[in-house]
């Protein structure tokens, strides 16, 4: 990130900076375990256009890969996640530092068609909890099925965890999960998560 | 707690919605030409049926969308899930009505 060739990066402060040690020191490892960490600063665009229109086929070859229709999937790319979040709406998430990028090439794909592309990286930060106890600890607060009959990775959910509202992201089957959750929010939600892998 | 099937995400928390009122309630076509009483009621008279009601909810912690909802007014009981803009459905015929509009 700069600014004027200044590089402002080392000024920037996560939501959770301040927790990582406590965070680190939660985890539980073994059949049992648990593990709990903030993965600050994701690029995250929302993008909002007609499915069936034009712009859609443009913004998935923007992508590399088509925009996810069926509610609550993912679409994985090598560098690029992206979020059903309503019959017309996706949350692209990628790696620090890629948000104009990807802006860039989703205005050129939307073009002149109704829609919209906004950075809203600086919204939400990501809690990352991970390991064999992880659904346990989710289902503690979130009323979801997230068994493996009916949620897995690939699935992604707007709902509330300990009554926060968030962006469920499941990673990977071990199970790993991405809780995208407002800044404002993530102290309490991670103080809830610490209390919640301790039980 | 009432469990909402959201069109789109799916059975949700009634936690996870936001209550809209009574559906169908159409936007007069020619606001001027009613009168103070006529639009009073546009606004504000709502029906208040013991029975089936349909009305509008918005997965608020979800997709955020609009949809509609026939719900028994005493018994909670949901028997249609529809979205917005779609016409009341036609209830199977062998069911009983207790509408008392």
């Amino acid at each position: 990130m700069t600014v004027d060739g200044f590089a402002l990066a080392h000024l920037r402060r996560s939501p959770l900076g301040h927790l990582a040690d406590r965070l680190a020191a939660a985890e539980a490892t073994g059949p049992g375990g648990v593990r709990l960490r903030e993965i600050p600063f994701l690029a995250q665009l929302n993008l909002r256009l007609d499915p069936a229109g034009p712009a859609a086929a443009r913004a998935a070859e923007a992508l590399g890969a088509p925009l996810p229709t069926l509610a609550g999937s993912v679409v994985a790319t090598a560098d690029l996640r992206v979020l059903w979040l309503g019959p017309d709406e996706w949350l692209v998430v990628g790696a620090d530092g890629a948000a104009p990028t990807i802006e860039h090439a989703l205005r050129r794909a939307l073009g002149d068609e109704p829609g919209s592309v906004v950075d809203v990286s600086a919204n939400r930060t990501t809690l990352e909890l991970s390991g064999p106890s992880a659904r346990s600890v989710l289902e503690q607060g979130c009323s979801l099925d997230l068994h493996p009959r009916a949620f897995g990775p690939g699935r992604c959910a707007q709902t509330t965890v300990a009554k926060v509202q968030l962006v469920l992201d499941q990673i990977d089957a071990e199970p790993s999960y991405r809780l995208l959750v407002r800044g404002s929010f993530a102290q309490y939600l991670a103080d809830w998560l610490l209390d919640a892998t301790g039980e | 707690m009432l469990l909402i099937a959201c069109p789109w995400c799916g059975e949700r928390d009634e936690t996870e919605y936001h209550y809209g009122g009574q559906a169908h309630v159409a936007h007069p076509a020619d606001p001027h030409a009613l009168s103070d009483a006529e639009w009073g009621a546009y606004l504000f008279v709502r029906d208040n049926p013991k029975g089936e009601f349909a009305e509008r909810w918005m997965h608020a912690a979800g997709c955020r969308r609009w949809f509609n909802v026939v719900r028994h007014t005493v018994t909670h009981d949901i028997s249609a899930v529809y979205p917005a803009g779609q016409p009341r459905p036609v209830p199977p015929s062998d069911e009983h009505s207790e509408v008392t509009a």
